[in-house]
């Protein structure tokens, strides 16, 4: 009985926005964790991750973001979260995420945030 | 005294593929409990914390053990239990880190214990040597809230 997840990226201008759908738990975070690490290996830094139709998440999801969130901002981006249900929300909001990642109610927000950067530089 | 008390047991081998089904276990019985929807996915969180500890750490990732999670339901609390027969580590002796100290480390793992810690009333560990690991954690029912006695007493009054 394995619940859903799944992963889709793709660009967004210059940004790379990677959805993901369904639980992300203990089960399911390694694929998170490979999608990402190799968007910065690829030397994309600037990541929206769309949580529109995330059902679910755990420490090991939360872990992902975590671990590589100093390595995307050293590179000159970030690692953004968008679209969030309140359900999942609130569980950021526990451990005291939205003081330290950039939250975004939509995508499009989300990308607009490193737009906004670009155009200071 | 509670004058009722219900109890479920679920035992599943150690391997993270079951993480959802018992999920699904916790929410039914916090559904049926009368625990808000809010509430009993919190509940399935913390739980889910907990039986990962116990594949993880406990287990090592071994699927070829058992995680046994028994719930007693009351009019006060509901119970859960974690119970294991793998290598005992006290997660209420760990020392609960802020995130951006974990962050600067790299170390997701403190970070269930703080969920965990964050959703229940108390939380306590028990090692009986030899034979068994048991992480108990009790939800104290909320009076005349969502999952208040009244929305759980058994309808024969």
């Amino acid at each position: 009985m394995t619940r859903s997840f799944s992963i889709e990226t793709k660009n967004h201008g210059p940004v790379r926005v990677i959805a993901i759908r369904g639980y992300l738990d203990a089960h399911t975070a390694p694929q998170f964790e490979n999608v990402v690490a190799e968007e910065l290996r690829a030397g994309r830094c600037r990541l929206v991750v769309d949580c529109t139709d995330l059902d679910y998440i755990s420490s090991a999801g939360l872990g992902v973001f975590m671990t590589f969130i100093d390595e995307a901002r050293q590179a000159g981006g970030d690692i953004k979260l968008a679209a969030i249900q309140p359900k999942v929300y609130q569980i950021f909001d526990v451990l005291g995420f939205p003081a330290l990642f950039d939250i975004q109610p939509s995508v499009e927000q989300a990308v607009a945030r490193f737009d906004g950067a670009a155009e200071k530089d | 005294m509670a004058s009722y008390e219900r109890t479920f047991c679920l035992q599943v081998p150690s391997s993270t593929e079951n993480l959802a089904l018992i999920r699904e276990f916790v929410a039914a019985i916090g559904e049926q409990a009368g625990f808000s929807e809010n509430e009993t996915a919190r509940l399935a969180l913390a739980v889910d914390e907990a039986c990962t500890n116990v594949i993880e750490h406990a287990y090592e990732n071994e699927a070829t053990h058992e995680v046994t999670v028994r719930v007693t339901v009351d009019e006060d609390e509901i119970v859960f239990e974690v119970i294991d027969r793998g290598k005992g580590f006290d997660p209420t002796q760990a020392p609960v880190l802020p995130v951006e100290e974990l962050i600067r480390q790299r170390r997701s793992g403190g970070l269930g214990l703080r969920l965990i810690r964050s959703i229940m009333d108390d939380v306590q560990y028990r090692i009986v040597p030899g034979e068994k690991n048991e992480l108990k954690m009790i939800k104290k029912r909320r009076a005349g809230g969502a999952g208040g006695a009244d929305a759980a007493r058994p309808a024969q009054g």
